[in-house]
């Protein structure tokens, strides 16, 4: 449990900082949901039995959890790996680099469950998430959040400057964004499209946590909560192994 | 028993050996320096010695634990000053403090009640709540050597603890320095400054090109690598001086448009000195900068 100490180093900097970060990490989310929602939803009579903008809050609830934590992780976290040199700090505490990544992955993957449940209250007060079954979003949000920081932290230890994470946030965030059903249905995707969406974390988090927005028990759980797992599983100990390659080479 | 005992430590970085065969013994409450040009391969060393890099060969012992395989408990009784400040410019000094203890596991309230103690020997009372980009640099530095000692170490790693300092800041940090041996705490520092190394240091090693070239006590290697008088000479009429004058030392070196000669007594070369034209020198005690220059060489290092 020494990675909490890493967490907490965090926590302190976003408390101190909060207004700032709360703003920019919901501002575009909620435009978008808003805008979108109500903008290109009044076009559309209804997608899947709900408005489109229900629909879309929990595509955005998804979204905006996988760009919190990829964020945090990659510009936040070579921030503090790289320039502020945060992490050699505590490597000469008694932490190891297992520590600092753990606390790093747990870290951004909080943040990005706050920006998530931010979205399903705004959601809920807005009337597009009536249901108690829409609490159960919020542990579908932490697991989102934990296979994106976990990913993300990968990309982090791999990075020699900033320009690195673009091909990250082009070539992957972006696609997976469009396939991953958060703006339509995916099933509407042709076949091997749809195919590379399933492989990948972002679809699954929107498998479970649209219905369960919606008020109904999702579909196939244990497979989209083993992907969920296995990436931040997976994620964790490829970013390990970088990252001691990294510093203890 | 030694506080920090290495031997035959070896790293290399692409067939370069960067610390080579190092051999090293720290006796408890003693101040030892590490001492080489740039590139010497002293940081890496600290790091070797911290388990943050782990050695190609040999042996590393701190505070009787295995390095690397118990470096991370061996260093709960450490503390790193690191050769750059990475305090966390998002922090006040006293979050600082705060936050770095809590990665030894130290309760909130016991940091609390370490923090009048750092902050009056980091010279920081009545900062607390500073923000950092507020501190000048000497401040900064005394703030990073506060943050190592706040949990209490029994060692204390420096590397280069004074560079880019004012000499106010700089012998700021010495007297806090040695209030910390007197204390009973060991200091393993790294630096250039051969002042420094001499004022501070009971013990230190010479490192070139990641070899230990000489061990010893500062005057112990100005009496075995030196002679005792140095008579640096310089002006348009050196070299028709220098000619005839070379036997009256034991050894000369020549930099630019100084020559300095080493002399066990200069008695001769000072009356061969004496009312010259168009010649200047100055006669002082051989010091360990000498030392360092005769055993690295004038070469410059980047």
């Amino acid at each position: 449990m020494r990675w909490v100490a890493v967490w907490r180093r965090n926590f302190l900097v976003w408390r101190k900082l909060l207004a700032a970060s709360v703003l920019t990490n919901l501002a575009d989310p909620l435009i978008m949901l808003f805008g979108l929602g109500y903008g290109l939803g009044g076009l559309l009579p209804s997608v899947q039995g709900m408005s489109y903008i229900a629909f879309f809050a929990a595509g955005t609830l998804c979204s905006a959890t996988m760009f919190t934590a990829s964020f945090e992780a990659m510009f936040s976290g070579f921030s503090r790996m790289h320039g502020q040199k945060t992490w050699d700090g505590m490597l000469y505490a008694p932490l190891v680099i297992d520590d600092v990544v753990a606390g790093e992955i747990a870290w951004a993957a909080s943040k990005a469950w706050l920006s998530g449940s931010t979205i399903l209250a705004v959601a809920a007060v807005a009337g597009l998430a009536g249901s108690p079954l829409a609490l159960l979003a919020l542990p579908a949000a932490f697991l989102v959040g934990l296979a994106f920081a976990a990913v993300g932290i990968i990309m982090t230890v791999l990075a020699r400057n900033w320009d690195f994470f673009s091909f990250y946030m082009t070539l992957v965030m972006t696609p997976m964004t469009m396939i991953s059903g958060v703006f339509f249905p995916a099933e509407q995707l042709p076949v091997p499209v749809l195919a590379v969406a399933q492989a990948l974390p972002l679809y699954h988090g929107v498998q479970l946590v649209r219905p369960l927005v919606a008020g109904r028990w999702p579909q196939d759980v244990p497979l989209h909560v083993g992907v969920l797992l296995g990436y931040a599983a997976a994620g964790y100990f490829v970013a390990l192994h970088f990252a001691r390659k990294r510093f203890t080479a | 028993m030694s506080v920090l005992a290495c031997r035959g430590v070896c790293k290399r970085y692409g067939g370069v050996a960067v610390v080579d065969d190092v051999a090293l013994q720290v006796a408890p409450g003693e101040c030892f320096g590490l001492l080489g040009p740039n590139g010497a391969g002293k940081t890496t060393t600290l790091r070797l010695c911290l388990g943050l890099t782990h050695a190609d060969a040999g042996e590393i012992e701190l505070l009787g634990e295995p390095v690397p395989a118990r470096a991370r408990q061996a260093r709960r009784r450490v503390g790193v000053v690191p050769q750059f400040d990475n305090l966390d410019p998002d922090f006040t000094v006293a979050e600082n403090l705060l936050v770095y203890g809590r990665y030894f596991g130290l309760a909130a309230a016991d940091i609390a009640a370490r923090l009048p103690a750092l902050l009056e020997l980091a010279g920081l009372a009545g900062r607390a709540g500073s923000r950092i980009d507020a501190l000048s640099g000497g401040m900064k530095r005394r703030l990073t050597l506060a943050r190592a000692l706040v949990n209490e170490p029994q060692l204390v790693f420096m590397d280069e603890p004074t560079t880019g300092l004012d000499p106010q800041a700089r012998h700021l940090i010495w007297e806090r320095l040695r209030r910390l041996t007197h204390e009973g705490r060991t200091l393993v520092l790294t630096t250039h400054f051969m002042e420094e190394a001499e004022r501070l240091c009971h013990r230190l090693a010479i490192m070139d090109r990641g070899r230990v070239i000489a061990e010893g006590s500062p005057g112990g290697l100005i009496a075995a690598h030196i002679e005792p008088h140095v008579v640096e000479v310089y002006g348009d009429a050196l070299d028709a001086w220098l000619a005839p004058a070379r036997t009256l030392a034991a050894r000369i070196e020549r930099a630019g448009d100084t020559a300095y000669l080493y002399a066990t007594d200069p008695a001769p070369i000072l009356a061969a000195l004496h009312g010259r034209p168009g010649l200047s020198y100055r006669h002082r005690p051989a010091t360990l900068e000498d030392v360092f220059l005769k055993l690295t060489g004038r070469d410059l290092r980047d």
